[in-house]
């Protein structure tokens, strides 16, 4: 124990954990009397694309928000990365240097230009020059197709742009995962493609992505796994072709049916 | 005739004026019946005020006492003290508006005539040659620094410095023969007020800042005393503060210890300050939404950082207009400092009428004191109202 604590000093701890590099088991989550996540296990290998489907209040959302502790999971374990997730604030940072997320609102810094909502990050936490940070910036802005914006504020761009934006602030830290909650759920139709392309684009580069969304399309193409949740619960995952084709349970089929045939 | 008729119609400006004068004062016919009444009232009361200042007032009590109004009973051998200080801040004005303001000469140039109108006046050499140097130093520092974006960083510590040098320059050093100490009970008028202002505002934003932050944490200790300290001190009036620190306070210090009564006055005034900033700041805190937070922390930075650059720098911007509002306010509360007996702007004019020779003058000095406070509460609101537009506050 005290050899332990002293490592812990030092550094984060790593554990052994092989090929997964998010390891959830028994994790639960509860919101006052709702119990958001009931005892989520699961396991994601590197460079694999999880797509999790599930009706609202499944729990989605709150479970992806807690693998980088922006919620507190109550109970269970989450390691990323061979990092153990406690409360420990050193422990926490490690993971959100390693994590990145794109949320449904953008929340992209509406003080600053595009150039340093991308820059921003990587200077102040990986302590990059200004000039490595902002080369970086601009091939990634290039690469979501929006380089020409760099000096524009957020406001001035239409939502797809500034999710695209958002995606190359979340990449400039160079993360090895990446968390989409409902990332195309607050466009305008039209702008779902240019979104959904550059998360295509990520998958196939070999990223590590965990992605909470209703494109049913994207869910099929681009996943290797699907996991279906409902109540706090995991009720079912597999192959995109096993999840569209043969679903097992009842509620599964509820849900396909629902929203596949409106 | 025909070429006559291409001639585009001359559009007379009277008619314009009339038009305009029709449109917007006078139609619908109950804004005529405004117009005229309110024009009736403008005019008498403008006669009047302009009768009185033109005739009747004798405005020889300013002039006589424009140095105490200025720096109160502050040594004469040691002016160039103060004529030094107020170089310094020339000097940095110049810099700062070559540095921030881009390539512009109206500042300079508004600064040159006012010198040409100052050489012209009829004021005595021992102030008008200082002004004009001091007026010189902006206008080279302005020309020398403008558009040298490079210099902000440096510009910034020099202020800094800047308000240690002149509280130094102006106090001095006990035992020496350059600089010999002036005690601060010679300290007054506007001098005394301006820094008791700027020292109030510079210490009180900071603290305010820190509580509001303490007041939104989640260590149970830090959130207890912000709310404590802000309720507490919220709950009384100033000058019960003023009154705390001048008379209290001293009965709880050791035997031989005795804090300087302008110190005393200040920090009552920054303390007191901080508690209403911070209850500011703490609004504006509120309406920076969630999802800012989470995408900072998301992204690595640790809790200063995401304090630093994402949440106060949109917190603070969207309560530029009522932090400057209670610091416009922390700027007249400076009166209140007369109570304590310090010689304050309002306390010298109160020592000014009280002079047997000026009975009977009250009038002239308060218009004049008033004037003053309001050209620097003016001034205060003209540049937060730019500094707003500068920010893009409301349009990003």
């Amino acid at each position: 124990m005290a050899v332990q604590e002293a490592t812990a000093a030092t550094d984060v701890q790593r554990a052994n954990v092989g090929d997964y590099i998010i390891i959830l088991e028994n994790v639960r989550k509860r919101f006052g009397e709702f119990e958001a996540l009931r005892g989520i296990t699961l396991r994601v290998k590197r460079q694999e694309v999880v797509v999790i489907i599930g009706p609202s209040g499944s729990g989605k959302s709150t479970l992806v928000r807690c693998i980088n502790h922006l919620e507190k999971h109550d109970a269970g374990r989450i390691v990323v990365d061979g990092i153990e997730l406690t409360h420990d604030i050193r422990n926490i940072e490690a993971i959100r240097r390693e994590v990145g997320m794109v949320f449904q609102q953008f929340n992209l810094f509406p003080h600053m230009t595009v150039l340093d909502n991308v820059t921003l990050a990587p200077r102040l936490v990986r302590k990059w020059p200004r000039d490595k940070a902002e080369k970086i910036a601009m091939e990634l802005l290039d690469r979501v197709g929006i380089a020409d914006q760099a000096h524009k504020y957020p406001g001035q761009l239409s939502g797809g742009q500034q999710q695209r934006v958002a995606i190359a602030r979340v990449l400039a830290m160079q993360p090895k995962i990446m968390l989409f909650d409902e990332p195309t759920s607050a466009l305008d139709p039209e702008m779902i493609k240019e979104v959904l392309d550059v998360m295509r684009e990520l998958a196939r580069s070999g990223m590590t992505m965990l992605v909470v969304t209703h494109e049913m399309g994207f869910a099929r193409e681009v996943a290797d796994r699907i996991v279906f949740m409902d109540a706090g619960l995991i009720v079912e995952e597999g192959t995109p072709e096993h999840f569209f084709t043969t679903p097992q349970h009842e509620r599964t089929k509820l849900f396909l049916s629902q929203i596949l045939h409106h | 005739m025909t070429a006559k008729a291409e001639v585009p119609p001359k559009r007379k400006v009277t008619p314009l004026v009339l038009e305009w004068m029709k449109d917007n004062l006078l139609t619908p016919w109950y804004n005529a019946v405004i117009t005229v009444v309110l024009t009736v009232v403008i005019f008498v009361v403008l006669r009047a005020i302009l009768r009185w200042a033109l005739y009747e007032a004798t405005w020889d009590v300013v002039l006589v006492n424009l140095r105490l109004f200025a720096v109160g009973p502050y040594p004469e051998e040691a002016f160039w003290r103060i004529w030094m200080s107020l170089g310094v801040v020339s000097l940095l004005a110049g810099l700062s508006w070559g540095v921030w303001g881009g390539r512009n000469l109206t500042p300079s140039a508004i600064v040159g005539v006012l010198g040409a109108v100052l050489l012209v006046l009829p004021v005595s050499s021992n102030v008008k040659w200082p002004m004009v140097g001091i007026l010189a130093l902006f206008i080279l520092a302005h020309l020398a620094s403008m558009g040298r974006t490079g210099f902000r960083r440096p510009l910034v510590w020099g202020w800094v410095l800047s308000f240690f040098v002149i509280l130094f320059l102006l106090k001095g050093l006990g035992g020496s023969t350059l600089l010999t100490s002036v005690p601060t009970s010679k300290w007054g008028g506007l001098l005394l007020t301006v820094l008791l202002a700027i020292v109030a505002i510079v210490a009180s934003f900071p603290l305010g800042v820190l509580l509001a932050l303490g007041r939104r944490s989640e260590l149970p200790v830090v959130k207890l005393f912000s709310i404590l300290y802000i309720e507490s001190v919220r709950g009384v009036p100033l000058v019960t503060v003023l009154w705390a620190s001048a008379i209290i306070l001293p009965l709880f210090f050791p035997k031989g210890v005795r804090v300087d009564n302008l110190i005393r006055a200040m920090v009552g005034m920054t303390l007191f300050s901080a508690a209403y900033l911070a209850e500011n700041v703490r609004g504006g805190l509120q309406g920076v939404p969630r999802g800012q937070y989470e995408a900072a922390y998301a992204l690595g930075l640790n809790y200063y950082q995401a304090m630093r650059y994402i949440i106060l720098p949109q917190a603070l911007r969207a309560v530029i207009p009522a932090i400057v509002g209670q610091f416009i306010g922390l700027f007249k509360d400076t009166t209140l400092v007369a109570i304590v007996g310090l010689l304050d702007l309002l306390g010298i004019a109160l020592s000014v009428i009280a002079q047997p020779e000026f009975i009977g003058l009250q009038r002239e000095v308060f218009v004049f004191i008033a004037a003053i406070y309001w050209i620097f509460t003016y001034a205060m609101s003209y540049s937060s109202r730019r500094l707003e537009a500068r920010l893009g506050v409301g349009t990003r």
